[in-house]
């Protein structure tokens, strides 16, 4: 495997711990994501990947580290920024429990995702001039694309609080990406969604990937489609890399099959010996 | 039923939205101006007072509705806009000049209202901007060489632009025309990305947040430009009155406030309208109920108090979307007569939010 050039990192994670109270939640973590890949986070639950996104996405402070993120003109140390910033910078994000704006349509929460492109300030938008028609039809042809990239013409004018889940999974993706993001952080896309709308979700990210050209982190727990769609995968557990390399590789790790299966001696240990048939069987 | 087909994104810009609408409110603004005609004065002078409260609404609306921070001290907005138009006029300050200076120093006292905004969520913020109304009731009280203090003070008639507006019809008129004009900037406000940002902090901050806006600026914004407006309603409110003291701008007028919008339908337009009209027409109700009552009821004092808290225990029990969300359910009704079912206007279960970022 041939490093890559500097310039190919997009985001680079060295050294993140997060300390919350006597829990070590992220620790010594490094990674890179580098221009154009499917990065994904694994683990079994509690090992901290949701952690590590919300490092990202700045609703955390690390205890130490740092997050280098090179934009296409500067390069800032992520965890200087506030939370509010980050999407300027490029970064958009969804929930893993969903975080829309409830009492508003579709188009609305869209629309919402371009805030960080406004071009009007508070004085013309009182006096809606035409200035501010402009941008706000130019607003709505952007997230009439993304509207009709995820199939979404159905559900335009639907309040958000009357969506089905799989649905609502799919507009929040739709918000990130009207804010026209360099990087995608997508805290398990696939938790709540049946196998069809799964299957759909990957789609989508491929697309996402390789039509838009936007970096996808995420996170997520159904393993056929963290082999489908990425291009490298970490597992962590308890805080703490466990591998990183292709589905895999990773895959075959023997760290990460104990991580989430238990050691073989653990295993052994509940065998039983053969010919001693369970007891509730026997009558 | 009234299927629009739209051809171009500018459509959805519009503020009416098709011509049904073009005609109704082209009506209603035709009767309001009409209205001295054939109002008596007693009549006018009540609708005035609904002008001024819808003012006041529409921007405890904008707080309490759309961005969904509540404030119980909203009356002190109301009462620092009243005394800075009765001590501009009074030293011969041109009227819509010190309208602008009676809204600019409310909203600079709403920016530091707002301050404490960012820290403290829901009930606290209410427990806050409660001991904020109380400090400015009492600071209205005691500042007695530019307030009059607890004996009040006269406010002038106004005059614009050389005309002395001392006949009810005329102080309408212009009641109306700044009606209209501070309607037409909330739903400006409220169709362009600044009200967008306020609708997302409402529904989520977490999020609101990762979509790039600023809590704090747009909290703070929020609260002063709601407070402007209540400093416009107050200046209003004490030309109307043509009398103020601290006791107008206290704790139960904060409350009237608040309730007014409640019961008008948060988080719409039409709400802080339907509720300046229940507000106003709300006594005279009562007034009129009371010649129905056994004399032991109908003259006891806490009638209203009774009254206004039923009302409100009712609206949150059954119409918790107020009037404006009951018309919205009657207008549904007739649309599509009879093909309304029961659970339309039904809150959907909403999906469990994650507690996992707090």
């Amino acid at each position: 495997m041939s490093r890559p050039a500097n310039s190919d990192v997009l985001l680079a994670a060295r050294n993140l711990s997060v300390r919350f109270g006597g829990v070590l939640a992220v620790n010594d973590v490094s990674f890179d994501v580098r221009r154009g890949e499917v990065f994904t986070l694994i683990g079994p639950n509690g090992a901290g990947k949701t952690t590590v996104f919300n490092l990202i996405s700045r609703i955390y402070t690390p205890t130490t580290g740092t997050i280098a993120w090179s934009g296409p003109d500067r390069h800032v140390d992520l965890t200087q920024q506030a939370p509010h910033q980050v999407a300027g910078l490029g970064i958009a994000r969804t929930f893993q429990n969903i975080e829309l704006f409830e009492h508003a349509s579709v188009l609305h929460n869209l629309l919402i995702g371009r805030h960080i492109r406004r071009e009007t300030g508070l004085w013309a938008d009182m006096l809606f001039t035409s200035r501010v028609r402009a941008a706000e039809v130019r607003a709505r042809t952007k997230a009439e694309e993304i509207i009709e990239f995820l199939d979404l013409q159905h559900y335009r004018d639907t309040l958000v609080a009357g969506l089905p889940y799989g649905v609502r999974k799919v507009v929040e993706l739709a918000r990130a990406l009207c804010t026209e993001p360099r990087l995608l952080l997508l805290d398990e896309p696939s938790s709540g969604l049946n196998v069809e709308e799964t299957e759909d979700m990957a789609f989508w990210i491929q697309d996402i990937q390789q039509d838009l050209g936007i970096s996808v982190l995420m996170v997520e727990h159904d393993m056929s489609l963290v082999s489908k769609v990425s291009d490298r995968v970490m597992a962590m557990n308890q805080g703490e890399v466990v591998a990183l390399g292709t589905p895999q590789e990773v895959q075959a790790h023997p760290g990460v099959i104990e991580a989430y299966l238990g050691s073989i001696d653990e295993v052994a240990s509940l065998r039983r010996p053969a010919g001693s048939a369970p007891a509730r069987s026997a009558t | 039923m009234r299927f629009l087909f739209k051809t171009s994104y500018a459509q959805d810009l519009r503020l009416a939205k098709h011509g049904g609408q073009v005609f109704w409110y082209g009506l209603l603004c035709l009767l309001l101006v009409a209205a001295p005609v054939f109002t008596p004065e007693y009549w006018l002078a009540q609708l005035t007072f609904v002008l001024i409260y819808a003012i006041v609404g529409l921007g405890l609306m904008l707080l309490a509705g759309y961005t969904g921070l509540f404030s119980l001290g909203h009356a002190a907005f109301l009462g620092v806009g009243a005394y800075t138009q009765a001590v501009l006029t009074g030293m011969g300050w041109p009227f819509f000049l010190s309208l602008g200076c009676a809204a600019g120093i409310s909203a600079a006292v709403g920016i530091v209202v707002g301050l404490p905004a960012m820290r403290v969520k829901g009930i606290y913020l209410g427990m806050a901007t409660l001991a904020f109304g109380f400090i400015v009731e009492e600071g209205f009280a005691r500042w007695e060489s530019v307030t009059g203090g607890n004996s009040g003070m006269p406010v002038g008639t106004p005059e614009v632009l050389g005309y002395a507006l001392d006949t009810a019809t005329s102080f309408y008129l212009l009641c109306l025309a700044i009606t209209a004009a501070c309607t037409l900037v909330i739903l400006n406000l409220l169709r362009s990305p600044t009200g967008r940002a306020f609708v997302a902090i409402r529904d989520s901050e977490i999020s609101a947040q990762s979509m790039g806006i600023h809590l704090a600026y747009y909290k703070t914004l929020s609260f002063a430009l709601s407070a402007a407006f209540a400093g416009i309603g107050g200046a209003l409110y004490a030309h109307k009155l043509q009398f103020i003291s601290p006791d107008q701008f206290s704790i139960l007028q904060s409350i009237d406030l608040l309730l007014m919008i409640v019961i008008g339908g948060l988080g719409s337009v039409h709400g802080a309208f339907l509720g300046a009209l229940f507000l106003i027409s709300m006594p005279q109700l009562i007034s009129l109920g009371k010649d129905w009552l056994p004399d032991s009821v109908g003259q006891s004092p806490g009638l209203q108090g009774l009254v206004y808290g039923v009302v409100l225990i009712a609206f949150v029990l059954f119409e918790p979307m107020g009037l404006y969300g009951r018309w919205l359910k009657v207008r549904t009704w007739l649309q599509m007569f009879p093909f309304y079912r029961q659970g339309m206007f039904k809150r959907q279960k909403t999906f469990q939010k994650s507690d996992r970022l707090r």
